[in-house]
């Protein structure tokens, strides 16, 4: 069994699994279940200021994409932040933190966009024992229209300046979440970073319209006949959020600036794969709405033998994948492929045919008997026939040695080269 | 009365009044629309799908479970529909297990098959509930067209030129029309006289007349049809039943299985009919394993079905062996009858087991006799009243292309006619493609526009 043990910012956790702020942290009762069932940490649905708390939707706040099987692969939510008082919540987050002294508890913060609100609310959260804050500028709906959430998120110059009064005002670590809903992730984080902030934490939700009720004509969820949009979560994210991570990791201003990833963390696989892209430890959320707490059980044996078969300390996997994050000018296009079909494995329902005969280059031959073929002299290595295929591992990429010539281009394999030293590239002979 | 399973003889209402109902409920319950949605959610949607290359009237499966999954159960039963009109009975009858559930690729991949039978008995159901027929019928041709055989090949023929705008005549031998989907399926595979809905729903086209008790050399005779109809159409079935050809055959309560079936399937309390305490079915068709599951499903209190050749050559297909074999049936294979004993009525069946050579199936010596008070002959149905004039191929009446027989304006379809397996699937595909035939035969160069 791998150890687990995780200092993100200096606040320690028995693992790197932290439930993300949301409605599954709003309460004691929940959180003290979650820590039952064996989270590391969990960020506290996120606090406003003090007096009569906001108020939610009372119909519908949640709306779904499915898979096959209603698989749930996105979920939206037009929830608003903790809509109990101040003052309970902290009691509670006080009780929990004495309880669960091993346990990471950060508390999420969105008060109005003035150095007072956030100078009053800070010394609270302070005297609760919490290990740390994250800074609520994501949240996509309702909070943004009052000038707080998102709308704070998307003017870089707000967040640098919220996040310097709070290291002002407190001593505990502050992670600044950054939203999705905005055109380059790095300004955001780069802001944070001016003012001081230990981590950032990516994403929060993507501004979604699930579906549209065909009968009444509204946005789902529909409330009495109107919708609003929401903020769209859970698996289906996860590659924007991988991307978004990743561009952070890999900026030379912001490399090195701890992340929080979050977004879509399903599985232990999915955990990995933050980590490796630069993620000091993950955040999870439609996960547990889905399944339940238990989720984090099949997180930590899965990392934990992960970790063990590679020999490695979960400090080597963070940030491992992240230098061979490159730009495409920097791809090597003599890395030619093909694609192989495994004949045993196929189960020759035609779907790598159909979609590379209809949707791409005719490289698949549908011979006598449902025997699926590929030709090298059509196939551009696209990987669509592996995507749409049924069967794990049925279809694969062979890479063509180097003096091998490639059938569909009539040249031989050469040593790596890329674009910016390609003949068809106008900036090439600028090139050293 | 207070007969028992162990009351010796053939004799009625073995079981008590309730078990009836249970044991002739429906076989294969229908998917509620959880069930559906699963199940079609499992579909791969696959490229020239090996399902509908095998299913005889080329339904598009991947489509129609699509549009199941979609949620337009509807638009599901028409694509059904529009390539099998008897999509319903054929969802309940098809041996889907040798067809297009045998072809998917989820076969292949985890012995396990999407559930193409009951999605399409869901979609058909859906439909067919609304009592809408969703297909309209083409303007009136004038032409006039003879349909003999109201089975599933007449039904089909006659549905697909009633919707081409002609005129159907639908006559039929029996007090009903629906043929062997009426009178020679087992009972617990169209409950609730599904039969009769069925063709009533699919004479809402309109332009079909039925005239029943219209039988073919007695009522009717081709040349006649010929004469007053522009075309006809064969669907007659195979209404002879082959011999045993074993001493004693003429004993009392040594009946064809098909007149037990179709007796079964028209009584309305099935605890008056009479069973044998020990049943003996001869033959290793799917009649074979109607009579011998109904006759157990009756209160016999031993049935054996008893085959000449091996499994592998059994009519049967193995999803129906075990159907069978779940029910108490005892299935024994390569033994063919030689004797019926009893005095007057049967006692038992001496039966010697059988050799394959070279030279074909020959007895052995060995012999073995089964105690039986009641016997079904199941070994096989042939085709009986063929007009004069009609070529034959085989025991069949011999065919061209879509169903064109050697009579000039004369089409057959269905067990009658050359090709095919005797099936209800295929009927309907064979008098589906001889309406077609008919059409453009009628119409000329018109009859592409009306497609």
């Amino acid at each position: 069994m791998a150890d687990l043990t995780s200092d993100f910012v200096g606040i320690k956790s028995p693992n790197p699994f932290w439930l993300a702020s949301a409605p599954p942290t709003d309460k004691e009762y929940n959180v003290r279940r979650a820590f039952e069932a064996g989270w590391g940490g969990v960020v506290w649905k996120t606090l406003g200021e003090a007096g009569p708390p906001v108020v939610n939707v009372n119909g519908p706040r949640y709306g779904a994409v499915y898979g096959a099987d209603r698989r749930l692969l996105g979920l939206n939510n037009i929830e608003l932040i903790t809509d109990r008082p101040l003052e309970v919540n902290l009691r509670e987050i006080k009780a929990v933190k004495r309880d669960y002294p091993d346990r990471a508890l950060v508390v999420s913060i969105m008060v109005p966009c003035e150095e007072a609100a956030w100078k009053a609310i800070l010394p609270l959260v302070e005297e609760t024992g919490a290990d740390g804050i994250e800074l609520n500028f994501g949240c996509p709906h309702g909070m943004s229209e009052r000038g707080m959430g998102s709308a704070v998120g998307q003017v870089p110059e707000y967040v640098e300046m919220v996040a310097r009064w709070c290291k002002a005002n407190t001593r505990m670590p502050v992670i600044v979440k950054l939203t999705p809903n905005i055109s380059n992730i790095l300004m955001p984080a780069e802001a944070a970073q001016r003012g001081g902030a230990d981590a950032v934490s990516l994403i929060n939700t993507i501004n979604s319209i699930t579906s549209v009720d065909l009968d009444l004509f509204a946005p789902e969820p529909t409330i009495d006949g109107k919708g609003s949009h929401g903020g769209y979560c859970g698996p289906a994210v996860k590659p924007i959020a991988l991307s978004m991570v990743s561009e952070i990791a890999r900026h030379a201003e912001t490399r090195g600036l701890p992340i929080s990833g979050i977004g879509g963390v399903t599985t232990w696989r999915d955990a990995a794969e933050f980590l490796a892209l630069g993620a000091g430890n993950v955040q999870v959320c439609t996960a547990a709405m889905t399944y339940g707490f238990k989720v984090v059980q099949e997180m930590i044996s899965g990392l934990s033998d992960y970790l063990d078969a590679k020999e490695m300390a979960l400090s080597d996997l963070v940030g491992r994948a992240v230098p061979n994050v490159t730009d495409w000018q920097y791809l090597n296009l003599n890395y030619v492929t093909k694609a192989r079909i495994d004949q045993d494995a196929c189960i020759k329902c035609g779907r790598c045919y159909a979609a590379c005969e209809d949707t791409s280059h005719q490289a698949i031959w549908m011979k006598e008997g449902r025997v699926f073929e590929v030709n090298d002299a059509e196939c551009v290595a696209c990987n669509l026939c592996v995507d749409v295929c049924p069967v794990e591992d049925c279809i694969t990429m062979e890479r063509l040695e180097q003096g091998a010539t490639d059938p569909r281009t009539g040249r031989v394999v050469g040593d790596y080269a890329n674009w910016t030293t390609h003949p068809n590239n106008p900036s090439a002979t600028a090139a050293e | 009365m207070s007969n028992t399973q162990l009351t010796p003889g053939v004799v009625p209402g073995r079981l008590a009044r309730g078990a009836y109902g249970d044991n002739f409920a429906d076989m294969a319950p229908p998917l509620d629309a959880h069930e559906a949605a699963v199940a079609a959610d499992r579909c791969y949607f696959c490229h020239d799908a090996p399902c509908t290359v095998a299913c005889p009237t080329s339904i598009d499966v991947p489509l129609f479970i699509r549009q199941i999954a979609t949620g337009t159960a509807e638009a599901a039963a028409k694509t059904i529909l529009s390539q099998n009109i008897l999509g319903g009975m054929c969802a309940r009858v098809c041996p889907t297990e040798t067809l297009c559930e045998e072809a998917c690729v989820r076969e292949a991949a985890e012995g396990k098959p999407v559930e193409i039978g009951r999605l399409q008995r869901f979609a058909t159901d859906r439909l067919m509930a609304k009592g809408a027929m969703p297909f309209a019928r083409a303007a009136a041709t004038g032409r006039r067209i003879a349909v003999v055989g109201a089975g599933p090949a007449g039904l089909s023929a006659a549905h697909r030129l009633a919707m081409l705008g002609h005129d159907v005549t639908l006559y039929d031998g029996r007090e009903k029309a629906g043929g062997l989907n009426e009178y020679g399926i087992a009972a617990y595979k169209a409950v609730d006289d599904f039969a009769q809905s069925e063709v009533a729903w699919l004479m809402q086209i309109g332009g079909i007349t039925v005239k029943t008790g219209q039988r073919l050399g007695h009522e009717l005779s081709l040349e006649g049809l010929s004469g007053n109809f522009d075309a006809v159409f064969l669907g007659i079935g195979l209404t002879g039943v082959n011999a045993l050809r074993a001493e004693g055959e003429e004993k009392s309560h040594v009946r064809d299985a098909v007149d037990f079936i179709s007796e079964l399937r028209q009584t309305g309390d099935l605890s008056a009919l009479p069973v044998g305490r020990d049943v003996v079915v001869i033959g290793g068709g799917m009649t074979a394993v109607d009579a011998a599951v109904q006759s157990k499903l009756l209160g016999a209190e031993h049935v054996t079905m008893v085959y000449r050749r091996g499994e592998a050559q059994m009519g049967a297909s193995e999803y129906e062996r075990e159907h069978a074999a779940s029910k108490g049936v005892r299935i024994i294979t390569g033994a063919a009858p030689v004797r019926v004993i009893g005095e007057g009525a049967v006692t038992h069946v001496e039966f010697a087991y059988t050799e394959e050579g070279p030279g074909g199936l020959t007895l052995t010596d060995h012999t073995f006799r089964l105690k039986a008070d009641q016997v079904f002959k199941a070994i096989g149905q042939t085709l009986e009243g063929v007009p004069e004039g009609l070529h034959l191929a085989g025991r069949k009446i011999a065919v061209t292309g879509p169903g064109r027989t050697s009579v000039k304006g004369v089409w057959a379809g269905g067990d009658c006619a050359q090709g095919g397996d005797d099936l209800t699937v295929t009927a309907v595909a064979e008098g589906r493609d001889a309406a077609m035939d008919i059409h453009a035969a009628l119409m000329g160069h018109q009859a592409g526009a009306v497609r």
